[in-house]
């Protein structure tokens, strides 16, 4: 079966990749970009770790056909950084103990970058509302809630 | 496997592409789809698409409400008009979800999913459909009896009467997990009032039946009377008449059957 040319920004790069038909946007970024910050975790959409921003929205990479984000921004966590220097949410999850075995932290961080884009001074309530679609299955939720709301106060605060 | 992907400026293009393919299936937000793809579903061969934008639109300023079938539980999120949709939109998913996730595949998700088709049936929603042989409106209740047999046809929009009072429409769902989770059950009446008395009762269960349902013995228990305690007791006894729940990791068949009754009670009369 013939490939798509498929064409989209990837952290601020364009990238163009041919896809076979129904693959999702994880395998594609993950097997044919190289980007492995995203991870397979469910395949369902119940886990959340896969998560990616799509022009800016939270969506779940796995659940996305790789052909519908032509020509659209895509943020994947390996693009939040800013060189050498780690995004600020990136650093609060690191001083507040946030990531035990790190495989929810890619769908967390993207979550939590979504919640405060758009939000830079969020409440408790509202960080816990935005990881709910992420399952962290070390249960360490407590330190990362923290973590979010110490990157949101600038990271003055341990909340 | 790979699948072919067809996709359409038209929903019209787009109908005519699934009714001429057993295996083909819409793919909306993905939430169903790509879920079934990504387990490996080899009934799939075709995914079949639109980019009409009448899919997507949201009339909502009018007494009749249209939500295109492609509408997504954030944009009813951001929409001031549908406040009184905000709690069943809220009930679904993560923000990823509710970004993807649309109106219209709502109406096909099974158990224990399927949260907003239970707002939309105690609602009295109509269902825009386009088959093979052209356009037409089915209710609710009869699109879902028959929604095995649907999936050749492609769901247009789904539009509804806005409920005069926004007191007059109730909606819970029972989740073990707070606040994202598959729902132990879902709950939604409308209870339009004339004067003080009931007129036009709905009462929708989600997770009680292979599909959403009517609690018609509760609706008769309202109609006609005023929200009391006594008749709230009298709907709450027979909320359970004519449902078949199943068992699943959430819940068991018996447990569904013991809730059901006291949920609504707690509904109705506004308790936690």
């Amino acid at each position: 079966m013939a490939k798509t040319p498929l064409q989209f920004r990837h952290n601020g790069r364009d990238v163009a990749i041919f896809v076979d038909g129904g693959t999702n946007l994880l395998v594609a970024l993950r097997e044919l970009i190289g980007d492995m910050t995203p991870k397979f975790g469910c395949g369902q959409g119940g886990c959340g770790t896969c998560s990616v921003l799509i022009d800016g929205e939270l969506h779940l990479s796995c659940l996305t056909l790789a052909e519908t984000v032509a020509g659209r921004s895509i943020e994947t966590l390996d693009g939040i950084k800013d060189g050498p220097n780690l995004h600020p949410l990136q650093r609060a999850f690191a001083d507040n103990f946030a990531a035990q075995c790190g495989y929810c932290t890619p769908g967390m961080l993207m979550a939590a970058k979504a919640l405060l884009d758009r939000n830079p001074q969020p409440s408790r309530a509202e960080v816990i509302e935005a990881i709910s679609g992420n399952i962290c299955r070390c249960t360490g939720y407590e330190p990362i809630i923290n973590a979010v709301l110490a990157a949101a106060s600038g990271g003055r605060a341990r909340a | 496997m790979p699948v072919t992907v067809k996709t359409f400026g038209s929903s019209g293009e787009a109908a005519a592409a699934l009714s001429a393919d057993r295996n083909a299936r819409y793919l909306g937000g993905g939430t169903l789809v790509m879920r079934a793809l990504n387990e490996g579903d080899i009934s799939i061969s075709t995914i079949v698409r639109a980019s009409d934008h009448a899919m997507t639109r949201i009339e909502a300023t009018g007494a009749r409400i249209t939500l295109g079938a492609g509408v997504t539980y954030a944009r009813i999120l951001a929409e001031r008009d549908l406040a009184f949709l905000h709690s069943p939109a809220r009930s679904i998913g993560g923000p990823a979800v509710r970004n993807m996730g649309t109106v219209g595949g709502n109406l096909f998700a099974p158990n224990p999913y399927g949260d907003f088709t239970v707002a939309m049936l105690a609602l009295d929603a109509v269902v825009s459909v386009q088959g093979g042989l052209g356009s037409r409106e089915v209710p609710i209740e009869e699109f879902l009896q028959s929604r095995d047999r649907q999936t050749g046809t492609l769901v247009l929009a789904i539009s509804f009467a806005k409920p005069g009072s926004p007191d007059a429409f109730h909606y819970r769902k029972i989740a073990r997990i707070k606040p994202k989770g598959g729902a132990v059950i879902t709950l939604a009446a409308h209870l339009p009032m004339n004067g003080s008395r009931i007129v036009g009762a709905r009462v929708a269960l989600g997770s009680m039946a292979p599909t959403p349902i009517r609690a018609r013995a509760a609706e008769r228990a309202l109609e006609g009377r005023s929200l009391d305690a006594s008749t709230i007791n009298a709907a709450a006894a027979v909320a359970v008449e004519g449902t078949t729940p199943g068992d699943n990791a959430l819940a068991s068949a018996w447990y569904r059957r013991e809730i059901v009754g006291v949920h609504l009670k707690r509904l109705l009369s506004g308790q936690e």
